[in-house]
């Protein structure tokens, strides 16, 4: 039974929504032939693809030495994009499996989309990771397979071996997480079908779900047991990224602050890259009464909380590196600030720090047009703390006479635009061909959530035993 | 197999709060419930139609074990046993080093057996073709099917007991079932 709510919290859904009208909202876009706009972002992915590929080409064809990487400077675009991108791919984990543990309910109009979000990301990371490998036909190496020499085994005690089993870890679950959450829509969209194609596609991929209350029941079970397993996941994710810089001994890594604040950074830059593409999207589909200035709101409390972790991160690191007394890493902090890259440091330390905090002004952060400028802020601000860590930290090295700079080829941009073609070609696909929100959720939450049933509220607010009885919902009162 | 045709009384409901207390009216008439279904979860309907808890999180929780194991022995014996490196004059067996591979197996295999094992018993599958009483229960309405033959009360008591509870609509459907 939908809980009783207090007549206070402002409505979730606006709009006098009843469940029909959710179902025909959101499939509306499934079910509507290709829009125009639609055609021409989706073609623009496909270039940005077409060009990351050609770049993709010449990475494997001739090797890492396309990169501007150096014998100092061995790890630069590559892992800053692979760590950005992860980074990202936090936020969707976190709508879903965190805020459902917390049963914060206006995460049901955006957990699709951000799941979708996050599954995307990882697999933009994982290109990098591949990539970076230079000889990726051998990517398998990574794991622990029976070989030819021996058998010798992958090293357990190395992060980047965590790392395999971390990355590919949270892709799965996530990728059956948000696969069962999408199981009871695609149903919805298989009942409504009306060509022949869509009934056969959508009955195939919604496993024959018909909503039987025993179903309702284990599916609602498993998804708290994996909202209880992607917790933990989610944390441990960004951890192990943290541990590939952490359990070296290069000045600027070594230190025990990275998993907490890699986490929060993480959820930081996640939130933000969500926000950039709900806000297109309730503008595109027409969603501005699910995904509600109350939804844009709270995110952007998130994103205030996160950056402020991040905030105070960066300045622990500046006092443990003089308190530490460590030269080396003392060195590497004052070469960060005020070093060649101090433009790189101050880009990260205004996008992530200074600029979040406008959103204490509530105008702000109830803004459409500024959130969305600051969502995108924030994404450069995080890119900008990856390449400060790897490259400033790397650059410098412990021999003066091998001092360089670092910069990047064509092939390393045509790279990281071949993530963004992957990104969004797959966020194209998803947005056109399955549910961009979750129906069943929405439907679940709607009866104690929406506009309509709140204002019922307050009218018979004096009364308080109205509040046990609320009045039949489908049918028209007035 | 042989199939027998059952005749079902498929009530119609339009409001979640209806039809779960509909669940009490109706069988406490005495009338035998197939199952309910609905569009979302409704909480509370399994405990009013008399379902036991769901098993799965203990399945989840013992191929969860399966997984911390299996990645325990996994490490202990290629790094230990089977082919021991030394690496820096440290320990074969560095338990504490083996704990994020064993915390990340852990769950992958958790939630893998889980879904699996959700999927198979609740028989979904790709290409199933579902049995709909009313194909409105995946979008706005909620469906209550009572199989008549399986009731001693006859088709226009039972659609009375169905229309006293808040049904909209009582039909009738005839489907084909595993004899």
């Amino acid at each position: 039974m939908s809980h009783v709510v207090s007549p206070v919290r402002e409505p979730l859904v606006l709009g006098g929504k009843t469940y029909a009208d959710v179902t025909e909202d959101i499939c509306r876009q499934v079910e509507g032939k290709p829009t125009k706009l639609w055609g021409i972002a989706f073609l623009c992915s496909l270039v940005l693809l077409g060009i990351g590929l050609y770049g993709a080409y010449r990475t494997f064809w001739y090797g890492i030495g396309e990169w501007g990487l150096n014998k100092t400077v061995g790890w630069a675009w590559d892992i800053t994009n692979f760590v950005w991108w992860v980074g990202i791919g936090h936020a969707g984990t976190l709508i879903s499996a965190i805020l459902l543990l917390f049963r914060q309910k206006w995460r049901t109009s955006i957990n699709r989309a951000a799941e979708a979000m996050t599954i995307f990301a990882v697999l933009c990371a994982g290109t990098f990771i591949l990539l970076h490998m230079g000889r990726t036909w051998v990517g398998y190496w990574a794991l622990p397979l029976p070989n030819t020499y021996g058998p010798l085994w992958v090293n357990f005690n190395s992060p980047l071996v965590w790392d395999v089993f971390a990355i590919s870890t949270y892709l799965t679950v996530s990728l059956v997480f948000w696969y069962i959450g999408l199981i009871p829509d695609l149903g919805t969209i298989r009942d409504r079908a009306r060509s022949k194609v869509s009934r056969v596609a959508y009955g195939i991929l919604s496993f024959g779900w018909d909503g039987s209350a025993k179903t309702w029941q284990r599916y609602e079970a498993v998804s708290l047991i994996l909202a209880g397993l992607s917790t933990p996941l989610v944390l441990s994710v960004h951890t192990i990224v943290s541990f590939d810089f952490a359990t070296s001994v290069i000045p600027g890594w070594h230190t025990t602050i990275f998993p907490p604040y890699f986490v929060a950074g993480a959820i930081f830059s996640g939130f933000a890259m969500v926000l950039t593409l709900m806000l297109v999207t309730r503008e595109v589909f027409d969603l501005k009464e699910y995904i509600t200035i109350q939804h844009i709101e709270l995110m952007n409390k998130i994103i205030i909380l996160t950056g402020s972790i991040v905030g105070v991160a960066y300045i622990t690191e500046f006092f443990i590196a003089w308190y530490s007394g460590v030269q080396y890493e003392g060195y590497a902090f004052l070469n960060r600030m005020a070093g060649p890259y101090w433009w790189a440091y101050w880009s990260m330390m205004t996008c992530n720090v200074i600029s979040p905090q406008l959103l204490w002004i509530k105008k702000i952060r109830t803004s459409v047009v500024a959130t969305f400028i600051l969502s995108i802020v924030v994404n450069i601000g995080m890119w900008f703390e990856r390449f400060v860590i790897i490259v400033t930290s790397l650059h410098r090295d412990y021999l003066p006479s091998s001092w360089v700079m670092f910069s990047p080829t064509i092939i390393d941009v045509t790279d990281y635009l071949l993530t963004f073609g992957i990104f969004f070609t797959l966020f194209f696909l998803f947005a056109k061909f399955l549910p961009v929100i979750n129906m069943a959720e929405v439907k679940a939450v709607l009866k104690g959530s929406s506009q309509k049933v709140a204002e019922q509220k307050r009218t018979s607010a004096s009364q308080p035993a109205e509040y046990q009885t609320r009045p039949a919902f489908n049918k028209d009162v007035e | 197999m042989e199939h027998n045709e059952n005749k079902f009384l498929v009530g119609v409901y339009d409001d979640e709060d209806v039809v779960l207390s509909a669940v009490t009216k109706v069988r406490n008439g005495g009338v035998r419930i197939h199952e309910v279904y609905t569009p979302f979860p409704i909480h509370g309907l399994d405990e009013v139609l008399g379902y036991k808890r769901s098993r799965l999180p203990r399945a989840a929780f013992m191929f969860g074990i399966t997984g911390t194991s299996l990645a325990l022995l996994m490490q202990i014996w290629m790094l230990g046993f089977d082919w021991p490196i030394i690496i820096g004059g440290k320990n074969f067996v560095t338990f504490p080093d083996f704990i994020p591979v064993t915390f990340e197996l852990t769950v992958l295999l958790a939630a893998l057996g889980m879904v699996a094992t959700f999927l198979i018993v609740s028989n979904l599958y790709p290409g199933k073709r579902p049995l709909l009483f009313d194909s409105r229960c995946t979008d706005d309405k909620f469906i209550m099917a009572v199989d008549l033959t399986k009731n001693s009360l006859t088709q226009d008591e039972i659609t009375a007991i169905l229309r006293t509870s808040g049904a909209i609509e009582v039909n009738t459907k005839i489907v084909e079932v595993e004899a």
